[in-house]
This record gives C-alpha cells, sequence and structure tokens, in this order.
C-alpha cells in the first residue's frame, strides 16, 4: 500500500471516523473504569464490587494481596485504578500500595475502618491517592475516576515536559519537534499540554523531593554517555562528580547524576538478583511522578503509540533501548521490582502468576520467561510488536539492539538472538520505556519521516489522538471483571486482553504492501505471556485473533467499524491460539454474568454465579469448546456499559456454570479452588492475562 | 395488618431500635433486578464469615493473659465487617471491645464480649425473620425504602 500523500489522506478519513467512535466510547468514561478492589473481608469485598459495578465500573475483587499484585504484573495496564484494604492477613496494605506505586504506578485508594490519623497520614506519605473509611459508602466510590484522570493528565505533563532538558524548555517543544510533535499536540495531547503550559510551573507533581527542581529526562545519548562514562570508572569507582566530568554535559549537574547513578546501581543490583524486597530503597521513588522517570511508565503506550504509527524504530530507538532500559529500571525503582518480580515469576512462582495453583500456567509462562528474562514487567507486549517490527527493518539493528540491550540488561546477548522472537519480546519490552525516551529528545518528526517516508507522522498524530481515546474508550468497553479469589486465585476475568496484539497481526495480514513494518508480533498480552505465544508463532492474524484490538485508526481502515467494538471484547480477551478460547470464554462468561443491566434470566444467586464463573473463568477454558457461543456471545455489542441490550444467552451461561463448575452457595473458598484445580487438569494453562492494555494511553496502532 | 406493612413496620423498628444503621440502607439501595435478593445475601455472608472471626476471638479469649494485641485485631476486623452491613449495635460493642484492648482491660473485654455475642445473635434473628417476612410479602417489596 502506498503510504504517501494518498496513503495519507485516506488515513486522515479513517482517523475521523475513529475519531467519532472513539469520542463516542469516551463519552462513557468513566463508566468502564477498571478497579481493582483488594480485601481480605469477603462481606466488604462483595459489597463494594456491587457498587462499583453500580457505577458502572469494570469490577475485579481479590481477597489476597499476593494475588491482586500478580494480576497488576499480569496485566500491567489492565487496570485503571486500585481500591486496598489497610488491614490484610498477608500482606499489609500499605506494602501492596508501594509495590503498586512502583512497579505499576497506578493510583491506590486505601481504606479501612480505622480513621485515625496516624493511619490515614500512613496512606498519605506512601502515596495513596485517597484514603476512604469503611463502611465505604456508594457516593464515595462513585468520584475515584478523579484519580485515574488526574494522574494521566500529571503523567502527560511530565511526558511533556520531559521532551527538553529544563522545564522552561517546554514551550521550545512544538517547534523542534517538527511535524510530530505538532501532530501530536492534537486532542487530548493538545489539551494537557495546554493546561500545562497554562497552569504555573509549580504545579504539584507529587515530588517527592521538596525542592522544585529542574527535571532532567536522562535521553538514549544520555544513558549512553552515563554508562559509558561508569564503565569507564568502574562501578565501583563511578562517583557522580567524575561521571559529571566525564560525560561534560552542559546543565547536567551533580545531583542529577547522583540520582541517577543511584538509581542505575539499584537497577543493577537487582539484575544480579538482590533480594526483590527492597521496598524501603524505595520509598524515595514511591511518588508517581518520580523525577523524570515517573511518568514513563504510564506514558510508554502514548509515545510507542505514536512512534509505533511510524511503524518503525529508528536507530535511535535501539539506542533508546538502552536508555529506556534504564529509565524504566531506576524510575521509581519502578524497575527493580518488576524486574526481580519478573524473576520471581518466572523462576518459581506459578502461583504468583496464577491462580495459586496453576502449574501448567506456570509452564507456560515459564515458556515466556526465558523470552524476556530479566526485562521489567511493566514493558508492555505490544511494544514487543514494534520491536520486533522495526528489528526485521533494521536486520543487524535488531543485533546491535540486542547488543546493546543484553549489556545493559545483563543478559546474554546470545539469548537474545537465539530467536526473532526473543529479540522482538526483549526489544519489545525495553520499546516501551524507550520510546518514549526517543520521542521526546530526539526530533520526532525527524525520526519518523526517516523511517517510513510515509505520511506516518500525518497518520500518527491522528492515531495518536485516536488511541488516546481509544483507549479510554476500549477502558469504557471492558467487561466486568469479577475475579473471586478463593484462596488467591482471582483473576481478572475481564482481561484487558491487548488488543493490540491481535490487532497488529490481523492488519499485518491485511495491509501486506504496507511500509509500516509491523512485523508480526504484537502478541501482546500484558506479560511475557504474548511473548511465548509469538514464539509460538502463534501469529494468527485471521481466525479468532483477529479482532480488533480498541484503538485502532487502523482497524477502522481495515475493518468495518461496528466490528471492531464488538471483536474489542473478543479481541481483549485474546491471547493466541491457545488461550484464546479460555480467555474469549472468560471474557464472555464475565459479561454475560456480570453484565448488568438486562441481564435478566437465570440469574438466581449472582454470587453463585460469580463464583462459578470464577471458577470457570479463570482456568483456561480448553475443554470446553465454547467457542461457538463465545463467539455468537461476544458478537453482541458489548457492554451494558454501552447500554446496549446484552442479552446474555441463558444457555450460554448455564453451560458455562453447569459443567464443571462447583456453584458453591457462597464464598466456598475450596470449592473455587477445587474447581480451579479441576480446570486446570484439563487445561494447559494460563489464563493469560491480557494485555498490557495501558488505559488511558496510546496503544500501538501499528500498520 | 397485611404482610407488606408488616415489614415495613418490622424494618422501621430495626432502625429505630438501632438495631441497624444507615449502612444497611446503602445495602438496600444496592438491590436491584440484577441482585434482586442482594441484603439477604449479604448479610448471609456477612454471617458466615464472622463465624470465623469469633471461632477466633473466643479461642483468645480463653488464653490467659489476654493478647490484647491479637484480640484488637480480630476485632477491628470483625468491626469492619459489622459496620459493613448496617450492624449497629454490633458495631458500638466491638468498638468498646477494642477501647478495654487498648486499655489491656481484660475484665471489661470480657464482659464487652458477652454483650456483643448477644448483640451478634439478636441481629441474627431479627434479620432472618424479616427477609423471610419480606419474601412472604412479595419478592418486589424486599427492603425498600419507605416512601
Amino acid at each position: 500500500m502506498n503510504m504517501d500523500s494518498g496513503g495519507g489522506s485516506v488515513s486522515l478519513a479513517n482517523s475521523i471516523l475513529t475519531k467519532k467512535a472513539a469520542d463516542a466510547i469516551s463519552d462513557q468514561f468513566p463508566a468502564g473504569l477498571r478497579v481493582l478492589v483488594v480485601d481480605d473481608d469477603p462481606t466488604c469485598l462483595r459489597i463494594l464490587d456491587k457498587m462499583l459495578r453500580n457505577c458502572l465500573y469494570e469490577v475485579t475483587i481479590c481477597d489476597r494481596a499476593e494475588v491482586a499484585l500478580s494480576l497488576l504484573r499480569e496485566s500491567k495496564s489492565g487496570f485503571d485504578i486500585v481500591i486496598s484494604d489497610v488491614h490484610m492477613p498477608d500482606m499489609d496494605g500499605f506494602k501492596l500500595l508501594e509495590h503498586i506505586g512502583l512497579e505499576m504506578d497506578l493510583p491506590v485508594i486505601m481504606m479501612s475502618a480505622d480513621d485515625g490519623k496516624d493511619v490515614v497520614m500512613k496512606g498519605v506519605t506512601h502515596g495513596a491517592c485517597d484514603y476512604l473509611i469503611k463502611p465505604v459508602r456508594i457516593e464515595a466510590l462513585k468520584n475515584i475516576w478523579q484519580h485515574v484522570v488526574r494522574k494521566r493528565r500529571n503523567d502527560l505533563k511530565e511526558l511533556e515536559q520531559s521532551g527538553s532538558m529544563e522545564d522552561s524548555d517546554r514551550h521550545r517543544k512544538p517547534s523542534e519537534d517538527g511535524d510530530y510533535a505538532s501532530s501530536v499536540n492534537d486532542g487530548n495531547w493538545r489539551n494537557s499540554k495546554r493546561r500545562k503550559d497554562e497552569e504555573e510551573e509549580g504545579e504539584e507533581r507529587d515530588d517527592t523531593s521538596t525542592l522544585k527542581k529542574p527535571r532532567v529526562v536522562w535521553s538514549v545519548e544520555l544513558h549512553q554517555q552515563f554508562v559509558a562514562a561508569v564503565n569507564q570508572l568502574g562501578i565501583d569507582k563511578a562517583v557522580p562528580k567524575k561521571i559529571l566530568e566525564l560525560m561534560n554535559v552542559p546543565g547536567l549537574t551533580r545531583e542529577n547524576v547522583a540520582s541517577h547513578l543511584q538509581k542505575y546501581r539499584l537497577y543493577l543490583r537487582r539484575l544480579s538478583g538482590v533480594s526483590q524486597h527492597q521496598n524501603g530503597l524505595n520509598t524515595p521513588f514511591m511518588g508517581p511522578q518520580e523525577a523524570s522517570f515517573g511518568p514513563m511508565s504510564t506514558l510508554d503506550g502514548l509515545d510507542l503509540q505514536a512512534l509505533a504509527v511510524s511503524g518503525q524504530l529508528a536507530p535511535q530507538s535501539l539506542a533508546t533501548l538502552q536508555a529506556g532500559g534504564l529509565g524504566r529500571s531506576t524510575a521509581n525503582a519502578s524497575i527493580s521490582m518488576p524486574l526481580v518480580d519478573q524473576r520471581n515469576i518466572f523462576t518459581s512462582d506459578a502461583s504468583k502468576l496464577r491462580v495459586g495453583a496453576g502449574q501448567q500456567s506456570v509452564n507456560s509462562s515459564s515458556k515466556q520467561v526465558n523470552l524476556i528474562h530479566g526485562l521489567p514487567t511493566n514493558m508492555e507486549p505490544k511494544q514487543l510488536s514494534h520491536l520486533h517490527q522495526s528489528v526485521q527493518s533494521f536486520g543487524t539493528m535488531g543485533l546491535q539492539v540486542s547488543e546493546g540491550v543484553s549489556s545493559f540488561l545483563n543478559i546474554p546477548a546470545t539469548s537474545l538472538r537465539t530467536s526473532s522472537s526473543h529479540v522482538d519480546s526483549v526489544l519489545g519490552s525495553q520499546n516501551s520505556s524507550l520510546m518514549i525516551q526517543m520521542a521526546q529528545p530526539q526530533s520526532r518528526g525527524h525520526l519518523l519521516n526517516d523511517i517510513t517516508g510515509s505520511h506516518s507522522s500525518g497518520l500518527q498524530s491522528s492515531m495518536v489522538q485516536q488511541i488516546f481515546s481509544n483507549e479510554i474508550a476500549g477502558q469504557v468497553l471492558g467487561r466486568n471483571g469479577v475475579i473471586l479469589n478463593g484462596k488467591g486465585a482471582a483473576y481478572n476475568l475481564v482481561s484487558q486482553a491487548s488488543p493490540m496484539a491481535d490487532f497488529p497481526l490481523n492488519h499485518i495480514a491485511e495491509l501486506p504492501g504496507n511500509g509500516l513494518p509491523i512485523g508480526n508480533t504484537l502478541t501482546s498480552s500484558s506479560t511475557l505471556t504474548s511473548t511465548g505465544m509469538f514464539q509460538g508463532g502463534n501469529v494468527d492474524t485471521k481466525g479468532p485473533r483477529g479482532f480488533a484490538p480498541v484503538c485502532d485508526i487502523f482497524s477502522e481502515i481495515c475493518q468495518s467499524k461496528p466490528q471492531d467494538w464488538e471483536l474489542q471484547n473478543v479481541g481483549l480477551t485474546f491471547e493466541a491460539s491457545q488461550p484464546i478460547t479460555s480467555v474469549q470464554g472468560n471474557v464472555d462468561l464475565t459479561q454475560a454474568v456480570l453484565g448488568n443491566q438486562g441481564f435478566a434470566s437465570s440469574q438466581k444467586n449472582l454470587l453463585n454465579r460469580n463464583a462459578s464463573v470464577v471458577g470457570k473463568a479463570v482456568v483456561p477454558q480448553r475443554q470446553e469448546n465454547e467457542h461457538g457461543k463465545i463467539e455468537a456471545s461476544v458478537q453482541r455489542p458489548i457492554n451494558p456499559l454501552l447500554n446496549n441490550s446484552f442479552r446474555v444467552k441463558p444457555e450460554t451461561i448455564s453451560d458455562f456454570s453447569c459443567d464443571n463448575l462447583l456453584i458453591p452457595q457462597r464464598y466456598g473458598q475450596d470449592d473455587l479452588m477445587s474447581a480451579l484445580f479441576k480446570q486446570q487438569q484439563e487445561g494447559t494453562g494460563s489464563l493469560e492475562s491480557e494485555c498490557n492494555f495501558d488505559g488511558y494511553t496510546m496503544d500501538n496502532i501499528p500498520v | 395488618m397485611d404482610l407488606k406493612r408488616q415489614v415495613a413496620y418490622m424494618r422501621r423498628s430495626l432502625f429505630d431500635q438501632g438495631y441497624l444503621d444507615e449502612q444497611f440502607i446503602q445495602l438496600e439501595d444496592l438491590q436491584d433486578d440484577v441482585n434482586p435478593n442482594f441484603v439477604e445475601e449479604i448479610v448471609t455472608l456477612f454471617y458466615r464469615d464472622s463465624a470465623r472471626l469469633i471461632l477466633n476471638i473466643e479461642q483468645a479469649m480463653e488464653k490467659s493473659p489476654l493478647d490484647f494485641d491479637k484480640l484488637d485485631t480480630y476485632m477491628h476486623q470483625f468491626k469492619g465487617s459489622s459496620s459493613s452491613i448496617g450492624a449497629k449495635k454490633v458495631k458500638s460493642e466491638a468498638t468498646q471491645f477494642r477501647e478495654f484492648c487498648k486499655a489491656g482491660n481484660a475484665e471489661g473485654c470480657l464482659r464487652t464480649y458477652q454483650q456483643l455475642k448477644k448483640e451478634y445473635t439478636t441481629l441474627r434473628k431479627k434479620l432472618e425473620t424479616y427477609f423471610q417476612l419480606a419474601r412472604q410479602a412479595g419478592p418486589a417489596e424486599t427492603a425498600s425504602r419507605p416512601n
């Protein structure tokens, strides 16, 4: 396909279409907000669940902090906000709060029957964005979306800011960044940028430091220089002063280097397998807007998308990999946690990944482990595809990347090169943050034009915009995932399967001549699982996987719109060939069972339903060929949220509920567990959580 | 008196006599077509789950000397749970119990616990009766707010 001006106008038209759709969806906001609730008290949990559903949010409940964490890790952008109890038996709520802040950088609301000043203060100091006193009223929950929006805005501001080395250069960005920036300024981007401009620089950014200091963005080059300096000095002898001298970067202060060095050291330590529980160390990094790294995690998607439009990663991206990797790791010490956690997950903790019991899941996840060993969990799979593409496009570059990456990440280069998919995963994970890095410091316009020579920038802007709104829309369209955790097996039924994953594949197939190398990957389900799939060569663009991801301008182009929306659900739940069915089943179940309004019939005991659904959904539904049914159900317009008369086919539900599910009359945890175990026997395993569907970030729209 | 009025009357008195508070109404408000028996389900869930807590507390109360911290922790959980269903009197006893725990007053704890258990049991009976009556009166009318 000719992506020149002709393509540009086509894409424009399409983006307009997409925009409309996106707007329609985003108008639903805050409906569809994906909330994860963690509370060991089943009564409270159930009440909150109902309340949040009544607020039209997409709820996942969990009664164990560890499970909640693994849920979050599996699906990096699968949730928008977390509500957690303070006092829990398996983990202190504040500890969970810290973890989440570090690894996922999601807004967290604490709640407790305890309203003592000290406890509330603790919430504040640990970075909770709000504190609710139990018993919680529904009015208190109605407005929790504000925390998500606020955070996104702040992150965007950070992003904008991070484009330049100093805050004061903020205004300079549009001109120097050329096409990309100007297109980026469209829509939401522009809004936030404008808002940012309007607001004083003194705007509170939850900065952990009390002093206002210019934020230094550790760009790819900068970081490379840093690493080079450190290596030259020797990591043990590397002191900020000397590093600064070696780097010889004007405007860089010793403090900048010092803090960066600290993070770098932490990162290295993590890589070498130091205990992951360095919460204490991480405290300073708790704040979501930690320095220049803060926003990165959340902004990955955004930048990535934007850059992904071009579908290519320029050489800078490769360089960015390193920087991004570092940025990631050091950012809020976020990487350290994910890295280590990642390792844990990979090496041993099946329970963490799965419903506490999935042996199979361990297997499947371990597959991916190899691929993405050591990569931060918050690297999103979708980025994998991008990287993959870029790798493909830039043959040697890929190798270079892997080299660079490996050296940085201490990953043996060979392992990286074993297969392109490996590289992809590695690169992919790196890509996210890297892209961001890239985006700002580099001349984006240059990058884009350089790469594609197509109207990527034109596309990009709209895409970026679309993606953004699409993302939100996608969120809105999410289903309710009630994951009741029996014994710590909580799953997000909804599974924000990265629609992206399927999407790119889909598109690749459909737009073969596309000048934008999409590569194939995007098997993005949130975590490494996608990588595994990818590796398995399940680059199945057609079939179930061919469901358009949420934000797709290109899906607009390629497919009919309604289909997209409908498919979104499915797409969201798709991982790869294997999980497909199960995921679908899950999603379907979720929707079916949990779809609130309009869901009449066979719902006697919703509790039971949920339980049964959970039991079923949690385990990949291999055994049943619910595909057909699922399909049928899935085809339906997505959500009650959208006020479609969502008629769940009773037979579908009953199918799910009857068969091998225990239908406990209560939260029979044992029942659930056994159901799960039973399920697990039959399936291979993992409910690959879906995609790192970064809530309101731009998704990849590779095309 | 017709059933519906009976139900309404009983409901009213549960509030007036201080057995239930505003939180119960929150639960009633959540009840809808999707979950037509939501309130009863929640109450059932509460009693089932809190039985475990009660057991823990009683076992801890048998120890000597009393482990006040542990007791306080249990009671905190119990309090959170009971407050979420609007069990006013039960909650108040739990609060009192915690006060005694903090003061290290074993005698006070013991006494209060007896009170608490009594309220806990009484409320269960009353609610069971209430739900039964409400179901008889007609599902649509269950726990609906008086106009």
